[in-house]
């Protein structure tokens, strides 16, 4: 398997350190509800198909990242840091 | 002068296998600059020397910005001190001269011999690149110096093990050609 | 025997070996089969279940009966096929599976009980009684199970990994696989060639045929030497491409040195993960036998292999040679042998309408019925035309036709296609992304569709590529149309095979599949058809088609079990090469790394990391001595310890301070410069993630300390959070751990060390930090305690480790004190309840080690929702306490705590036990722990049970807190 990092380019999955689910980036405030925290720290999709989830390049440059790929083919569809300045960064 | 006495990471002396070199280098001050956001080109423009794109190295004079990772660059070499005062509040800005361990791999047969340790493919690199990677299980700095050639660098309390990981991985390159 | 002038071999270099101790001699460019051939050698080992003597059935890595040992001065290798051992000076070589001798083997008895040893054998017979199982059945089965032994040595051989990148991968450097690679070498991409044979050409180095009008074999010398000119090409021959791995992805086995003496330093083997932006499947096709009446006696093979191992190795394994087939591939081999002066004596071809073969006997429609010679084929019988013949062979070569290698377009879940036409199952074209097939892979079974095809789908993956693939005229070669009339098994009486390796016959199939067991994948595991070590690579269409017909569905309806990784099998030396030993992990050394072997110190593993156990003394016999000596000197003068595996974060910026506020459960915003403040570190889920200081360097610079163990966790932790919640935010952080050699100093004469070392005295109050100068070298002082005395942590830059190291060594000597190590260390914070991640082990939470306080009301933090539930906290929940023995026993962690009266078990259990020591302090053993409400306890006596070690001693319930429970030591 290989990510293609957003910083570093085409690396191997050694590289990298999975984490979980991208529902992780979706904190809620801190004054939601018990459902809504329930929800955030311990319901997960499964799904046979596209998935999102999180990666670190911990033998890189240390991005975090969230991965689209789909759990049938293994195709990996989108490799995108998980910092918003990120993308303000790339843009310029 | 201090009275404490400054050891090298290694204090190792350089073996050749197969045309291929493996030295400790000489420490050189490395600072890490990690600019705050918006403050990269700001950085670059008070050392004199582009704050360098991912994956590459800036040089000028003595010095060099080895870009190190996700918003990080390490200053290689000599910057005078006022200079780097003037990054107060562009960047944070941290010594880490004692954290790194640096070697050389020089020789045709080094990227062979890299192949066994490193995931990437370093033929064709040239000088003003760099990658974040790893030498093994270790983290890696990873200067491309010219046609075969290569800084290294890991960490210091690594260094025992990356010496050797890569001597054996020299040896085992050279056992092939006879 | 030996066929004069035929062969690639080297006749001006023989080399001799020994096969079961006996030496034979062969020639340089043999193998271990071809040269047993040529010896006339002709039993090389023993079927798995039943024992029978087999010979040698293919030329290839598929080979199922000759596996032997390879033994070598550090290794002894079981499973080697014969057939793909390249034959070296010396070489030693053991068949297996027999006892005590190939010729006699007492265990063929199996053989006579053959009828009752069916598939499904073992799930039927050693099912009663139950209690035989362990005593009787499971040893019985032991000893007689297995293939080849293992030395029971640790394999001292020299191994390899390695990395390898290109444009595109040909698999495979046959007829398809040399045009592919040749086209797209000369329009300049980046190739890699692999193959798993020594010699590349695949199957043109067996034929006879002509390319462009030149021998086949010196066209592909002159490919060859074309491709080995090219920068832009890499050879890789002995190079077996194993699997086919996500995005490009390939593993392949490379045989450095199994084809010579050993060699100091040279790999055995190399295990090679290949990067292909594109790849071709060029791996050719397997041929397949026919199921008879004892088709596995030795002589006869399969029918392709004779052509190798006449054209190639310059043997032959018959004198009077019979050839059975149900298509026309073997008439060339025919004409070969005819050539070569063996005695081909009839064509028994079951299609009624094949044609004839000058000068050879065709027999029309004819199947064999039996083959006879139990040591080596005599003789067999076939029918034709309604009545049985008898024939005087020594060896048979079958043809069931050919298999395209489709494996590796399997191992992504690709499932291959049936074609009636080839009888046999085609790849699916995009089963693995950027792949493409090519020749007898896809087939394209003749030598001009090979090359066509290959140079086919190397225009395709450079088009793909973005490259031209430019004119190329074709070179000439035969077209012949591949005809097949499937035949799998002969019918008859007797036992016909179809794994050679594991043993399976046809009877096996039908059998699973009258007893149920019609799924192909069900059938598999009932018989083990296709789970040898070849696995099933010339047996298992011929299965599936016994399956079918048994079933009464066709072969696409049956289906085919599904091919994994490895193509062939790797050895986990390969895989795991480097891994072994020291190769284990990185170790990490601490600066004082030398200074403490110099006293002795036993090294103890704390993560990566290599720290001092103990110091002992010369009249110290035990490490406990030791450890109750360093803990009274901290306690009485002064001791010394590395504490430099502690993480280091450093933080700048206008946003450290709210940072630290949000990934910290208390407030660290509020700390004054050159003060330390405990912090604790919550995970999301409001369990504690880590404990640590932080030290205030200046208004927007930090220093945060980490536990040795989970640096790299918070490393993560903080990336983490900082680029998915607050990118924005005006701050960086970046590890110093390995940048700064810190000691810690600790007892009553700590102040009066850290003054000596100095020069000065230390001017700091308790948990205070400020920069100092030791000895000319700028560092760090902090006044922080993790056992309970006045303690100082100095910090100076790496490379004066060692030096300040020894120098506070000695001057702690002078003074009574002296350096202590992890067990005194250990025992210090018990004495303290000071936690370490025995106790934070990810299941407890800030309540629960009793610092709920610490979580702050006033502001929002990681984990501070979850850690609000009303389950994280509240007296049903074990809390952290002290326990103290009422005896002297020795008290062990991992043990449970009960209340006094109630019977042992899982549901009665309240508690459990995380740290212990014993305390030279307080004289007792002493133990942290979490126990049910346990704050409300304190004063009560509980079981403390260890079954496991049996232990089982009464303790008091007490604060965590044994020593100085005001702190007054720590402030003093």
């Amino acid at each position: 398997m290989r990510l293609t990092c957003p910083l570093c380019g085409p690396r191997d999955r050694r590289e990298f350190y999975y984490y979980g689910a991208a529902v992780y980036l979706d904190r809620p405030a801190a004054d939601a509800p018990p459902e809504a925290w329930d929800e955030y720290l311990h319901l997960r999709d499964n799904p046979a198909g596209v998935t999102q989830d999180l990666w670190y390049h911990e033998q890189g440059c240390g991005s975090w990242l969230k991965v689209t790929r789909n759990t049938v083919t293994h195709e990996i569809l989108a490799v995108d840091a998980v910092s918003a300045a990120d993308a303000a960064e790339e843009a310029r | 002068m201090p009275d404490l006495i400054a050891k090298p990471a290694l204090g190792a002396v350089a073996v050749t296998h197969a045309g291929c070199t493996l030295a400790e280098a000489a420490a050189l001050t490395i600072t890490a600059l990690a600019p705050f956001p918006g403050q990269a080109a700001a950085v670059g423009a008070e050392l004199g020397l582009a704050f360098p794109a991912p994956n590459t190295v800036s040089e000028g004079g003595a010095a060099r910005l080895v870009w190190a990772g996700r918003d990080l660059a390490f200053l290689i070499g000599g910057a005078a001190p006022e200079r780097l005062a003037a990054l107060n509040g562009l960047a944070a800005v941290t010594d880490q001269s004692d954290a790194w361990v640096t070697l050389t791999l020089t020789g045709p047969p080094t990227v062979e011999v890299l192949a066994r340790l490193v995931p990437l493919d370093l033929r064709g690199t040239a000088r003003g690149q760099v990658f974040r990677t790893g030498l093994g299980h270790m983290p890696l700095v990873l200067i491309a110096e010219g046609a075969d050639s290569f800084t290294l660098m890991t960490f210091r309390s690594m260094a025992r093990t990356a010496w050797h990981e890569i001597e054996e991985a020299m040896v085992k390159v050279a056992a092939r050609s006879f | 025997m030996r066929i004069d002038g035929k062969g690639r071999i080297d006749r001006t270099r023989p080399v001799t070996f020994t096969f079961d101790g006996r030496p034979y001699a062969g020639y340089r460019g043999d193998t271990l089969a071809s040269a047993l051939i040529a010896n006339d050698v002709r039993v090389v080992g023993r079927s798995f279940k039943y024992h029978r003597p087999r010979g040698i059935l293919t030329a290839g890595s598929e080979e199922p009966n000759a596996l032997v040992e390879v033994v070598g001065p550090a290794n002894q290798t079981p499973n080697t096929r014969a057939t793909v051992q390249e034959l070296f000076e010396g070489l030693v070589a053991r068949s297996q599976n027999r006892w005590p001798s190939l010729s006699l083997d007492l265990l063929e008895v199996n053989d006579l009980a053959a009828p009752f040893l069916s598939a499904g054998f073992y799930y039927k017979t050693f099912m009663w009684p139950r209690r035989f199982w362990e005593g009787i059945y499971e040893p019985l089965i032991r000893r007689a199970a297995g293939l080849g032994r293992l030395s029971g040595k640790h394999d001292e051989g020299v191994y390899e990994k390695a990395w390898a990148h290109c444009d595109l991968l040909v698999i495979g450097a046959g007829p398809a696989g040399l045009m592919a690679a040749l086209v797209a070498a000369r329009a300049g991409a980046d190739v890699i060639l692999c193959d798993e044979s020594a010699e590349m050409g695949g199957r043109l180095l067996s034929d006879e045929g002509q390319i462009d009008g030149m021998p086949a074999a010196d066209w592909t010398a002159a490919v060859l030497a074309e491709l080995a000119s090219l920068p832009n090409l890499r050879l890789m021959p002995r190079t077996t491409v194993t699997g086919a791995y996500d995005d490009g992805t390939y593993g392949a086995l490379e045989r450095v040195g199994l084809h010579r003496s050993p060699r100091p330093n040279l790999p055995r083997e190399c295990f090679w993960r290949i990067v292909a932006k594109r790849s071709i499947l060029a791996a050719g096709a397997l041929e397949r036998g026919i199921a008879f009446q004892d088709n596995d006696r030795p002589g006869v093979m399969l029918a392709g292999s004779l052509a190798t191992y006449l054209n190639r190795y310059g043997v032959s394994p018959g004198k009077r040679v019979a050839l059975f087939a149900n298509n026309g591939s073997v008439r060339a081999t025919a004409r070969s042998l005819k050539a070569a002066g063996v005695e081909v004596v009839a064509i028994l071809d079951s299609r009624p309408d094949a044609p004839d073969e000058p000068g050879i006997p065709v027999h029309k429609g004819a199947t064999v019925l039996r083959a006879r010679g139990r040591m080596g084929l005599h003789s067999l019988s076939f029918a034709h035309e309604g009545r049985v013949h008898a024939l005087e062979v020594d060896c048979l070569g079958v043809s069931g036709g050919w298999n395209p290698a489709v494996h590796l377009t399997c191992h992504r879940n690709g499932r291959p296609r049936w074609s009636d036409e080839l009888a046999a199952f085609v790849p699916m074209e995009g089963a693995v992304p950027g792949m493409r097939v090519a020749g007898a892979a896809a087939g394209s079974f003749s030598t001009h569709a090979c090359l066509a095809s290959g140079a086919e789908a190397a225009r395709e993956s450079l088009a793909a590529l973005g490259r031209d693939g430019g004119a190329l005229d074709l070179p000439r070669a035969e077209d012949a149309p591949y005809r097949i009339a499937p035949l799998w098994t002969v019918p008859g009486k007797g036992r016909a095979w179809l794994d050679f390796a594991n043993d399976v016959t046809v009877k096996d199939v039908t059998l699973a599949a009258q007893e149920g067991f019609r799924s192909v994948e069900h059938m598999k595991r009932y018989t083990t058809q296709g789970m040898a070590p070849d696995q099933g690579k010339s047996s298992n269409v011929a299965a599936l088609a016994v399956l079918a017909d048994a079933t009464g569905r066709g072969i696409p309806e049956t289906g085919t079990t599904t091919f994994r990784p490895p193509y062939t099998p790797v050895s986990i030396a390969a895989m795991g090469a480097g891994g072994r030993g020291a190769g284990f992990a990185p170790q990490r050394f601490l600066t004082s790394d030398q200074a403490s072997r110099d006293r002795a110190a036993p090294m103890v593993e704390a993560g990566l990391w290599y720290r001092p156990s103990y110091f002992p003394k010369p009249q110290e016999t035990t490490w406990r001595e030791a450890c109750d000596r360093e803990v009274r000197m901290v306690r009485e003068t002064v001791g010394v310890s590395d504490v430099s595996t502690l993480g280091k974060i450093d933080v700048q910026g206008p946003d450290a301070a709210r940072f630290l506020d949000f990934v910290y459960s208390n407030t660290m915003s509020t700390l004054p410069v050159g003060k330390v403040r405990y912090g604790l570190m919550l995970r999301e889920d409001g369990h504690v993630l880590d404990d640590g200081t932080c030290a205030r360097l200046g208004a927007q610079h930090w220093l945060i300390t980490t536990t040795t163990a989970a640096a790299g966790l918070v490393m993560r932790h903080l990336d983490f959070v900082h680029q998915a919640f607050c990118a924005g935010w005006q701050l960086r952080f970046v590890s110093v751990t390995e940048a700064w050699a810190q000691f810690a100093i600790a007892g009553p004469q700590a102040r009066a060390l850290v003054a000596s070392a100095l020069g000065r005295a230390p001017e700091l109050g308790f948990m205070g930090c400020a920069p100092v100068t030791v000895q000319g070298v700028a560092g760090r002082l902090f006044r922080i305690s993790f056992s309970g005395e006045e303690g100082y942590e100095l910090a100076v830059p790496t490379r004066f480790g060692e030096a300040l190291f020894r120098d506070l060594v000695a001057r702690a000597e002078t003074m009574g004190g002296g350096p202590y190590g992890m067990e005194a260390l250990n025992v210090l914070r018990i004495e303290k309840g000071f936690i370490t991640h025995a106790e934070i082990h990810g299941r407890v939470t800030a309540f629960d080690i009793g610092m709920e306080k610490m979580v702050s009301g006033k502001k929002d933090c990681i984990g501070k929702a979850a850690a609000m539930r009303p389950g994280m906290q509240g007296a049903a929940r074990a809390q952290m306490v002290g326990l103290k023995p009422l005896s002297d026993d020795v008290i062990t962690a991992g043990a449970h705590l009960f209340a006094q009266g109630v019977d042992l078990g899982r549901e009665t259990s309240a508690g459990y036990v995380t740290s212990v020591g014993y305390s030279p302090t307080l004289h007792s053993h002493l133990a942290l722990g979490f126990l049910a409400n346990g704050r409300a306890r304190h004063g009560e006596t509980v079981r403390l049970v260890d079954r496991l070690r049996g232990v089982d001693v009464l303790c008091t319930v007490t604060s965590p807190v044994f020593h100085d429970p005001k702190g007054e030591k720590l402030r003093a």
